[in-house]
This record gives structure tokens, sequence and C-alpha cells, in this order.
């Protein structure tokens, strides 16, 4: 016996949040793979306690939309039990983890894309309309905060350290590039919560975030890669490959279990 | 509501150097809340037991509803695992001291800060062998340059220490060392 999937909120609101509560759930679910195989002790800890800061940002998040669906859904139901195609994350959160053969490189200069990101966004949704989610970033951007300076800090130690650490550096940063075009891909949703006061579009955080990562990148001697044309969509719940294998994992215990609690 | 018993080790024995303050013995025409509030500043926080739930400033409001207590707790990390066992121990607290009903709700803005932790608190912490947090103030944009500012030994009062990780035991605190005494110790991060 399985637990079905649950049937999601998809109003222009909810979805707007969603990627926010997404990304942040995925990020943290990827993150935490390192637990346990950090290359050293304190940044096995630094990661999974930055895991559990996001997983708790998606936590009030996801609780707030469930709340306000015509069909209310608690956070749990959210987290575990959608179909892939219901989660609104962005693609850059999903791709393969140190699971998949990638390295912390990789790991720290996601946290730099993604927390930028997330960084600037809290901050906006502080002014939001809605005061609960304004109550969310309020907390939230203090822990992002430190989260930007982590990854900062070591996308120059490594991008401007040995031959080796930056040779990966640059590998690292040739294969997530492509992914960060769609941390800023507006759509009706966007336009929404512009116009109703929810938050902003997406497109308003290219210029701040541009100039942020641009800096910690001159300053790990890393040049920024050229634009592509290659656009992601996890956002719109089209996923790549990877993400169905891991909400197999993720999923497991309320898919086997229903309704199980410890 | 998640049964936490178990989630947390045991505190260690308290030491007169860090221990709370026993509940004040109550006093006569004394208020419910009054009371409430002297009986939570002797309720530990579960992860750092020398501050109380007051002094970390986590209880923001105590009202007599008439037919009990209503208590506004402010959480610290969004995803602070100890949320459920405050919310437990509070309730706990207030209900064996004859208060009860107890009802504790979540007032999440404004954003908890270390600001709010008390100069009691701060020396408690101290005491047990965590540097306080420096003032944070309201800028949540700039980057963060902590690293440039020395954070004193709480073993021997050094300012002569090195920041070992950004992260510590738990998402609050920041492992460091000291260059004089040579021993390790954590840092409550200014939030």
């Amino acid at each position: 016996m399985t637990t079905p999937s649950i049937t999601p909120p998809n109003d222009l609101r909810a979805r707007y949040l969603l990627r926010v509560a997404d990304t942040c759930l995925i990020h943290a679910q990827r993150q935490s793979e390192w637990c346990g195989h950090g290359p050293v002790l304190e940044e096995d800890i630094a990661l999974t306690n930055m895991s559990l800061d996001l997983l708790g940002q998606a936590r009030a998040l996801l609780t707030l939309v469930g709340e306000g669906a015509a069909m209310p859904v608690d956070e749990d139901q959210l987290a575990f039990l959608r179909e892939e195609r219901d989660y609104l994350n962005m693609t850059l959160a999903e791709l393969p983890g140190r699971k998949g053969g990638r390295d912390f490189g990789d790991a720290v200069l996601r946290n730099l894309f993604i927390g930028t990101w997330l960084h600037l966004f809290w901050q906006r949704l502080q002014a939001s309309g809605d005061a609960e989610v304004a109550g969310i970033a309020g907390k939230a951007v203090k822990e992002a905060r430190y989260h930007v300076e982590h990854a900062s800090d070591w996308v120059v130690r490594l991008g401007d350290g040995t031959e080796e650490s930056m040779g990966r550096m640059r590998r690292a940063l040739d294969s997530l590039w492509l992914y960060t075009s769609e941390l800023f891909d507006d759509d009706e949703a966007d336009a929404n919560a512009a116009a109703t006061g929810l938050g902003p579009a997406r497109s308003e955080l290219r210029a701040n975030w541009q100039a942020a990562v641009a800096a910690v990148l001159a300053d790990a001697q890393l040049a920024l890669p050229k634009d592509s044309a290659f656009r992601s969509t996890g956002s719109r719940g089209v996923h790549s490959e990877h993400l169905g294998y891991m909400l197999a994992e993720m999923q497991h215990l309320q898919r086997s279990y229903p309704g199980g609690k410890w | 509501m998640v049964d936490t018993r178990g989630l947390f080790p045991a505190l260690p024995t308290p030491d007169a150097r860090w221990a709370l303050p026993d509940a004040p013995a109550r006093r006569a025409g004394e208020s419910r809340v009054e009371r409430a509030w002297g009986v939570l500043g002797s309720v530990p926080d579960p992860e750092v037991p020398a501050l109380s739930v007051v002094d970390l400033g986590l209880v923001r409001e105590v009202v007599d509803t008439g037919a009990g207590l209503a208590i506004a707790v402010t959480p610290t990390y969004s995803g602070c695992p100890a949320t459920e066992q405050i919310n437990e121990a509070i309730v706990r607290a207030l209900e064996e001291d004859g208060l009860g009903p107890v009802s504790v709700t979540l007032r999440r803005a404004p954003a908890w800060t270390t600001d709010w932790i008390s100069e009691a608190g701060r020396e408690r912490l101290r005491a047990y062998g965590i540097a306080p947090p420096g003032r944070c103030g309201e800028d949540n944009a700039s980057p963060i340059r902590i690293l440039a500012r020395g954070i004193d030994c709480p073993q021997c009062g050094s300012a002569q220490t090195e920041r070992l990780s950004a992260f510590g035991s738990t998402a609050c605190k920041a492992m460091y060392r000291c260059l004089t005494c040579r021993e390790p110790f954590e840092h409550f991060k200014p939030i």
C-alpha cells in the first residue's frame, strides 16, 4: 500500500510561493547528502546546519501555502506527497550533489548562486503585502546572509587556491552557470506577485545578483562564463532527469508508511 | 504534538557559575502574569541550558486571558529542532506551578535577534564557555564581515582568537580557538 499523491494548490500566489519553498526544500535535501561525507568535519556540520535552516524556511512557506489552499493540506503532505511535476524548484537546486560524483567545489558554488538569490528574494519579501510572508522573510534573510558568507568564503578560497582547486571551480562554474538564467525567468506568477504586492518578479533580482556574484568570482580569480540560450524549466514543473530519483528516496517513508510519524 | 523526548541529550548538571535561578518564591498580591514571568525565567533552553527562555528573548508576551495564560513565542532559527520541545517545556513549567491552562502561539514578526539576549544571560553564557554575540543592528543586506572582529576567549579573556568554522554544533554558533590558552570554544553568532 502506498499513500496517494495530493492535488496541490495551483493558483498564481501558491505557485509563486511554492517556487521559493521548493527551491529551499530541494536545495536542503541535496545539500544534506553531504552529511557524513564533508571534506572535513567542520564543513560537514556547516552544510547540514545550512540545510536545516533551508528546511525550516521551506516548512514555514509550505505551511502557509497549504493552509491557504481551497483544499487545505499540511507542510508534510506538500513536501512528501506531490508528483514530480508539482514541484516548482529552480532546476539548479536539484542537480546531482555529492552522489552524482560532483565535488565540494560544485557544492559551494551552487550555494553561492542559490544563496545569493534567496538572500535577495528574502530582502524583497520582507516588504511583502502578505504579513505572514514578510514575517517568514524577516527571519530567513538573516540566515541566508550567513549562507552567502560561507559560500563566498569557500569560492574565493578554492578559486584563488591551488591549480587543482581552481580547475575544479572552473569546471563547476561551466556546468552550473547554464542553470542560472532560470533564476530570473519571469512568467505569469511573477507578474501577478509584482502587481499584487506579494513580492518581486524574479527578473527584478537579476542586476543585484549578477553584481554580488561577479564580485565574489572576481575575488576568486574566476572569469564569468558567457550566457547561453539554454533555459532550464524546473520552476514551471518540467524538471531535469535527476529530480525523480531524488524524490523517490525523499518520499519513500511517507509513501510506504502512510501517515507515519516518528 | 511531536513527542521530542529522547531527541536531546540530558542537560549537564548545572554549575554554580552559570546555573539559572530557581523560580522566585511566591509573593502576596503577585499577578498571574508576574508569576508566569518568574517561572519562565527558570525554564532552560534545551540547547543552551545557561539561558532561560526569557534570557534568550523567546517569550515575547504573557497574557492572562481569564481562562488561562496565552504565551507568544518567537523562534530563534527557521529550522530550530528544539522549537516543539521549548513550547512543551513552557507549558509544563507553568502548569506545574498551577498557572494553567496555557496556550503557546508562534509569533514570527519581528524576527528574533541575538540583541534580545539579556545582560544576565550574556554573563551566564560566558561562564558556560560560549562567547556571547556582539550587537548585530538592523542591516540584513550587506555582506557579513565578522571575521575582522575579535571575539574574546570566554575561558581566559584573551582577544587573540581565531575562527575554526563558521558553523558549530548548532546553527547559532561558530567554532573558535584561543591562541593564548589554546582552548577551543563556541561563539554565539550575532543574527
